[in-house]
């Protein structure tokens, strides 16, 4: 199986489904000439011509809005955003049209869009675009939010989102483009809704996303050396969220921690730990736990802003006081 | 008709108390202003002296118990009445005052309702915590039908009935007994009585550990639910931790078992430790305290209660201290502005003048107070000091005799020590410390060095309520009173 990277992963997904549909199209700032951004959109100008990888100008509000209406005419569109800090100036777009029209036109209108770009802190970049917005896209009816993790599920979930009828709020790690994982090649859809288990363990469960997956994993393989088996439970989506998939890890294991690198306060680990004590309360020995981002605006110098992202020491500190180890 | 007793408020800040002695036994009659029971409370020893009528039927706490505030401590009602209901009803940590909260509301001041009560007392009864030496013939078959649900197809909702049946379970102490969901339902499955167990999770709360300890007999406990199967296979690392719950199973141990060859020991804070701990540390960090020293000629002073003791004979004794609570009083009308103490957004100003005495007793103080101490003659001041230092050396204080203070004086001297600077002890706007009375040459009235004595004190003010002038203005007046002391019989 070949190893490739989460940014090649993208762009296969875009790239195959491009050839299937003629509808699909891809807009945004810096996507066609510049190849995007972070070159997710690499050689597809070139491939497609302009007519279907088509470079906006700085306006998120108006590329989203086309974006909107050519869904409802029947087209495809991916929108990407250069980062979902700049989302912001379009998130009427999103909220109030994207993810409103399908019910408001009594089921005449499908929007098959795919919001799609880069999301969470990178390395230093300052606060306004060292933000990890997940909890405002899926606190939304009407919208999907997807996280994907790995190259594997970036490109499976990609291919599925770009086909589902529904907007999809398509959220990329920024720190994520250069990992590696092993991909299957040609089409290997994963099914929006489906958590994944990315590390099998008995003695704690560890919900996280994105990035902290890699955070969890590494977690993980210090706290093994003390005797503490982790298992890691990556739900990919948001929302729809698969609840089930958790509860039964965390049923087995007896203990949760919650690991997301947005901010605590009504952080959609919130939402997660509300759902696991839930469905998990006989089975619960402690206190559900939560690592979150210190509740600031990012900090520009390195060292601080380290420092306020979950980091390996926070989530081990974390499994250890729900183990009542400390 | 039968009623649970819970632990009254003896005392204006307690959390808690130790149930230091039952003074009745079960089966005697009581009736209201009774004495049934002395409790330690963060103050002082205090008597529980009962409200009702009745019969006492059963106690639900052993002496040395500690138990909290309202937590059932005893069941009242007729001779020969069956209590197991109630015993069940306490032990679900269902507060002696409102019992049955949620289908009742129609008739609050009513306990019981026959209808609801009927089924509910034969169900906990079963697994009732009555009488542990029954306790396992008796519960063998509700457990085993609550295991088969706990197992049944659905976990959600099984388990919670399950579990919701095994709580009722009473820890000893007669408290709400801390156990992790887990716990619970792994008791059930195991058998396992959880007041046989001892938690060693935050607050005492039994977790899965500590029933797996006695699961295994009481060898260490195991770290993992025994359901669990999950092998993680990709990582390398895992091969050399083949058993690694042993390895938690080995931190638990530790932190349990406190080893015998360590460089300290750690001896279990008193509740009136934990109280002062809790409002010195409060003070000290919140009240901007400043202190004025001074020192005083004690000469006269001596003197003076030479004479009074003199005249007193054996009909008892002044002591120094006795004076300075006097002077302090009568500082305090000349000076109103320092009996005050700061209120948040306003400076209350006592009319009357209480005075806190800090008493030294075994594993702590406390600070029995002279009321009105400016109108009470020198004499009536002695003798109410020795009877309240007596008494709160055997913590025998009552709750009003040890709150109220407007002003507190705490005394050294009779240690040597020269001068000192006390924390201020909250609300009040002020302290003063008392050294001990010192031979040293001082210049006379001619300018000569003649042989003197002297002692000095200390006042710590809460600036908040206090400035500096106010407080020297303050220590002038009681300058004048110490040092004229006649002054002090007017």
């Amino acid at each position: 199986m070949p190893v490739i990277s989460y940014r090649e992963a993208l762009n296969q997904a875009m790239r195959e489904e491009m050839e299937r549909d003629a509808n699909v199209f891809i807009m945004g700032e810096e996507v066609g000439h510049y190849n995007g951004a972070y070159k997710v959109t690499q050689g597809l100008l070139q491939r497609f011509s302009e007519r279907r990888v088509v470079d906006a100008p700085i306006a998120e509000m108006g590329f989203a809005g086309i974006g909107v209406g050519a869904a409802m005419v029947g087209l495809r569109p991916i929108i990407e955003f250069m980062t979902f800090n700049f989302s912001l100036v379009a998130i009427d777009q999103i909220v109030n049209n994207a993810a409103k029209i399908f019910q408001m036109s009594g089921g005449q209108y499908n929007i098959p869009i795919v919001f799609r770009g880069p999301s969470g802190p990178a390395v230093q970049v300052g606060s306004q675009h060292s933000q990890s917005f997940e909890s405002y896209y899926a606190h939304v009816p009407g919208l999907k939010v997807v996280m994907p993790s790995t190259a594997k599920d970036a490109k499976g979930l990609l291919k599925t989102a770009i086909r589902d009828e529904n907007p999809v709020v398509f959220m990329e790690g920024e720190t994520l483009y250069n990992t590696t994982w092993d991909v299957p090649e040609g089409e290997e859809l994963i099914p929006i809704g489906v958590a994944d288990i990315k590390r099998e363990g008995k003695d704690i469960t560890l919900i996280a996303w994105s990035k902290m997956v890699w955070t969890c994993l590494d977690a993980a393989t210090a706290l093994a050396k003390e005797g503490i088996e982790c298992e890691i439970v990556d739900p990919r989506t948001l929302r729809p969220l698969d609840v089930e998939t958790l509860a039964t890890s965390v049923r087995k294991t007896g203990r949760c921690v919650i690991v997301e690198v947005g901010w605590p306060v009504a952080g959609f680990g919130a939402e997660v730990a509300y759902q696991m004590q839930k469905l998990c309360m006989d089975s619960l020995d402690a206190p559900i736990e939560r690592v979150c981002s210190d509740d600031v605006p990012m900090p520009y110098a390195k060292n601080l802003e380290d420092e306020v992202q979950p980091q390996v020491k926070d989530v081990v500190a974390a499994v250890k006081r729900a183990l009542y180890l400390e | 008709m039968a009623q649970i007793l819970g632990l009254p408020k003896l005392s204006p800040t307690m959390e808690e108390g130790v149930l230091v002695r039952w003074t009745k036994k079960e089966g005697d009659k009581v009736s209201p202003g009774d004495l049934i029971a002395e409790v330690e409370t963060d103050k002082a020893n205090m008597d529980f002296n009962i409200e009702d009528e009745g019969v006492l039927l059963k106690f639900l706490v052993k002496e040395g118990d500690t138990v909290k505030l309202g937590a059932p401590v005893a069941i009242i009602g007729k001779a020969g009445e069956d209590v197991s209901a109630l015993v069940a009803e306490a032990g679900k940590g269902g507060s002696a005052p409102a019992p049955e909260p949620k289908k009742e509301a129609k008739e609050p001041k009513e306990p019981k309702e026959p209808k609801e009560a009927a089924p509910k007392k034969a169900d906990p009864a079963t697994i009732g915590p009555e009488d542990s030496a029954n306790a396992p013939a008796a519960k063998k078959a509700p457990v085993q039908s609550e295991q088969r649900a706990a197992q049944g197809k659905s976990p959600a909702p099984a388990p919670a009935a399950a579990s919701a049946k095994s709580a009722p379970a009473p820890a000893p102490s007669g408290g709400k007994l801390l156990a992790s969901p887990l716990a619970k339902t792994l008791a059930i499955e195991l058998g396992i009585d959880l007041r046989t167990i001892t938690g060693s999770g935050p607050g005492g709360r039994i977790v899965e550990r500590d029933v797996r300890q006695v699961a295994d007999g009481g060898g260490a406990p195991s770290s993992s639910p025994s359901k669990a199967n999950g092998h993680a296979s990709e990582d390398t690392e895992e091969a050399q931790e083949a058993q690694p719950s042993k390895a938690l199973a080995v931190r638990h141990a530790r932190q349990m078992t406190p080893s015998s060859d360590e460089d300290y020991e750690d001896i279990p804070a008193s509740n009136m430790r934990k109280r002062i701990a809790g409002r010195l540390t409060e003070a000290k960090r919140d009240v901007p305290h400043f202190y004025l020293m001074r020192k005083l000629d004690a000469a006269p002073l001596l003197a003076f209660r030479g004479r009074l003791n003199e005249l007193l004979g054996d009909r008892g004794k002044v002591s120094v201290n006795d004076l300075v609570i006097k002077a302090v009083a009568l500082a305090l009308r000349r000076v109103p502005e320092c009996n005050a103490s700061w209120e948040g957004d306003a400076i209350r100003r006592y009319h009357r003048v209480h005075v806190g005495v800090a008493v030294a007793i075994e594993d702590g103080l406390v600070t029995p107070v002279v009321r009105d101490a400016d109108q009470k003659g020198i004499g009536a001041i002695a003798a109410e000091v020795k009877d309240l230092a007596d008494r709160a050396k055997k913590r025998g204080l009552k709750g009003h005799e040890i709150t109220g203070s407007t002003f507190t004086v705490s005394n050294l001297g009779m240690y040597g020590i020269e001068r000192f600077t006390a924390i201020i002890n909250p609300p009040e706007g002020a302290i003063l410390a008392i050294g001990a009375t010192v031979d040293e040459p001082v210049v006379g009235k001619d300018g000569q060095i003649v042989a003197g004595k002297r002692m000095t004190v200390t006042m710590s003010c809460d600036h908040r309520v206090i400035d500096g002038a106010l407080g020297a203005r303050w220590l002038a007046a009681f300058a004048e009173l110490f040092e004229k002391p006649e002054s002090l019989a007017l």
